[in-house]
């Protein structure tokens, strides 16, 4: 009751949850009419070829002889076990997640907290926040490159006044490289993240933090004990959206080399798995060993989400 | 609806007397007043977003020499549209530009209807499996479209799709975010009994839909036209394996752009500006109900 009587939109909620209620009279062969057409195309180019991956991964199947396909049982998975650009395109992705998506998300988390302070302009401030969300990947990795660039780049134009000297970001060490893809990561989720912790902290009642602000919490104690605690479904949220999305990372990498190979630098010090995938079946035209990898990222995204969700409900014990 | 009333006076009681840090009382504590600090950090923070996209400009009205003195240039010039022209004739952009729009148009179109339709009957109407379906379809949004991509490769191929346009709307037509975000706002949004007096007067469910549904969605139908546009107009992966560099979309041009041997870096970000220009336009002028969309998206979500 209290939490209801919080806010004027708060004060409505009794009505709306009525509302809410569906209609069962009307029929039910009706429904099926107004979903059909998602779950038609939906089956058609989102589920049949999901277990046609499956499909594949177990077959010898050549994109220039379609026809012939014969069963290979896991062998793709061995293949991949012992294929050292597997193990290698792994680990970039999960380097190149967490120094992309950890900073990035205590960043927007701070962002959210002074835009929600009263102030003018807020608009102004929370599309400008949002500009890098609309530049395309490919925009922005092709920016970055040029911003990145080691002989006359901007970056490190800004770095030879503290003293250091053209870093070979595109080609050179695996962190130099792997730094300047999260740098655009972040350059571009940051706004986007910052925005949906915006919206959750608007839903916090106030109430919440009167009775902070009496038990003598500062600003920062406010923060801690009243706005994150209360964020963190919209934390765990964005945490698993960001771990699908760093798996997933394909453009920056292919494009951040600027020689279109699909090598990932030339040690490989940026190929991600997706971009291995790629590399297997649109360059080397092995479409089983590309099956294999992608079915394999798909276990390892839901592993990772579940132990993400596993983590947040440990350490709140609720949820 | 009066605390509400309430709340915006006090908006500008507190506006009026802005600048004073340690307000806790009053809006409570939530509400602090954004001091000077706020407003450096958040002119800092704007800077770093838009700066990248000025730079381009920069870079796009220069040659490799002059952007190799120091201090680097600062101001674009008129050179940006003679190196738009290099950039036209090293890929087919304007082309690609079109191509987008009717891509990205399509997709909007249909999943805003698709999204619509089904997002009513899951927050509305009483079927069976509709748990199921809706939970099959959430759990869609974990799975990376790696997966997808080489049987619907080997579906375009056999349908002779392959650098053709339809190949890149049709699989990108319903979006299960759409679904969920419609039925979120619906449930709430449109009232039960609206619905009920309309089905007691005769209504059929689709006269219901058109009448009572429809007017009602419309403002969570352009969020998500929106959100749905921009998703096409920037869509990579799948493009790149469906077309060619001969019917590119805009993103496949410039990828084209990004990684050919052109010497003069000033030819590819002039591309590069000229294929994001459109959608910061856009952006510029629906910014808000952008920013609106996607923060009402993440309370429902």
């Amino acid at each position: 009751m209290t939490v209801l009587a919080g806010s004027g939109r708060r004060a409505e909620a009794p009505p709306a949850r009525q509302s809410k209620r569906r209609l069962g009279r009307l029929g039910s062969r009706a429904a099926y009419a107004y979903v059909a057409p998602f779950f038609v195309v939906f089956a058609a180019f989102g589920l049949y070829p999901l277990l046609y991956t499956g499909w594949v991964s177990l077959h010898n199947v050549n994109l220039e002889n379609l026809h012939h396909s014969s069963w290979v049982g896991f062998h793709y998975y061995v293949a991949l076990w012992h294929n050292q650009f597997f193990w290698n395109a792994l680990k970039n992705t999960i380097t190149i997640g967490i120094i992309s998506t950890v900073p990035q998300l205590c960043m927007a988390l701070g962002l959210a907290q002074i835009l929600n302070y009263k102030m003018r302009a807020r608009t102004f401030f929370r599309v400008a926040m949002l500009m890098p969300y609309a530049t395309s990947v490919v925009a922005s990795t092709l920016i970055f490159a040029e911003l990145f660039g080691r002989d006359y780049g901007f970056i490190n134009w800004i770095l030879h006044f503290f003293g250091v000297h053209h870093i070979n970001w595109t080609n050179g060490s695996k962190w130099q490289s792997q730094t300047a893809i999260a740098a655009i990561v972040t350059w571009r989720w940051t706004g986007y993240n910052a925005l949906i912790y915006l919206a959750g902290m608007q839903s916090i009642p106030t109430d919440q933090y009167e009775a902070a602000a009496i038990d003598g919490a500062n600003r920062w104690q406010q923060f801690w004990l009243v706005t994150v605690p209360s964020l963190r479904p919209t934390i765990l949220f964005t945490i698993v959206i960001s771990t699908i999305g760093a798996m997933q990372m394909f453009a920056e990498p292919y494009l951040f080399a600027g020689d279109g190979t699909t090598n990932g630098g030339g040690q490989h010090q940026y190929q991600t798995l997706a971009l291995f995938m790629y590399q297997q079946g649109w360059t080397n035209f092995h479409l089983g060993q590309a099956a294999a990898t992608a079915w394999t990222m798909l276990i390892l995204i839901l592993v990772l989400v579940g132990v993400n969700a596993a983590l947040a409900r440990g350490r709140s014990g609720r949820i | 609806m009066n605390s509400k009333a309430l709340d915006s006076t006090a908006t500008d009681a507190t506006v009026a007397v802005a600048a004073k840090p340690r307000r806790t009382r009053g809006r409570a504590g939530k509400q602090l007043t954004a001091g000077p600090g706020t407003y450096i950090i958040l002119s800092l923070v704007t800077i770093v977003a838009a700066f990248p996209l000025y730079y381009t400009l920069i870079i796009a009205s220069h040659t490799n020499y002059e952007m190799a003195q120091t201090p680097p240039p600062f101001l674009p010039n008129a050179s940006v549209f003679h190196n738009i022209r290099l950039a036209l004739h090293e890929q087919p952009l304007f082309k690609a530009i079109v191509n987008t729009v009717v891509v990205a148009g399509s997709i909007t179109i249909g999943t805003v209807a698709f999204c619509t339709l089904s997002g009513f009957a899951f927050a509305k109407l009483r079927f069976r499996g509709s748990g199921v379906l809706l939970g099959l379809t959430v759990a869609t949004i974990a799975i990376p479209p790696q997966l997808g991509v080489i049987p619907l490769f080997l579906l375009i191929a056999k349908l002779h799709w392959v650098n053709h346009l339809q190949s890149v709307v049709l699989p990108t037509l319903v979006s299960a975010f759409g679904v969920f975000f419609m039925r979120q706002f619906l449930a709430n949004a449109v009232p039960t009994e609206l619905l009920e007096a309309g089905w007691v007067d005769g209504a059929s469910t689709f006269r219901i839909f058109r009448s009572i549904v429809l007017p009602i969605a419309r403002p969570a139908m352009a969020v998500l036209g929106m959100l749905a546009f921009l998703a096409a107009w920037n869509d990579f992966f799948w493009p790149l394996i469906a077309l060619t560099s001969r019917n590119p979309t805009v993103q496949i041009g410039l990828a084209g752009l990004g990684s050919g041997y052109i010497p003069q870096q000033a030819v590819i970000m002039a591309g590069t500006l000229l294929c994001t220009f459109p959608v910061l336009i856009v952006f510029a002028l629906l910014g808000r109900q952008i920013v609106g969309g996607i923060m009402q998206g993440a309370v429902k979500g």
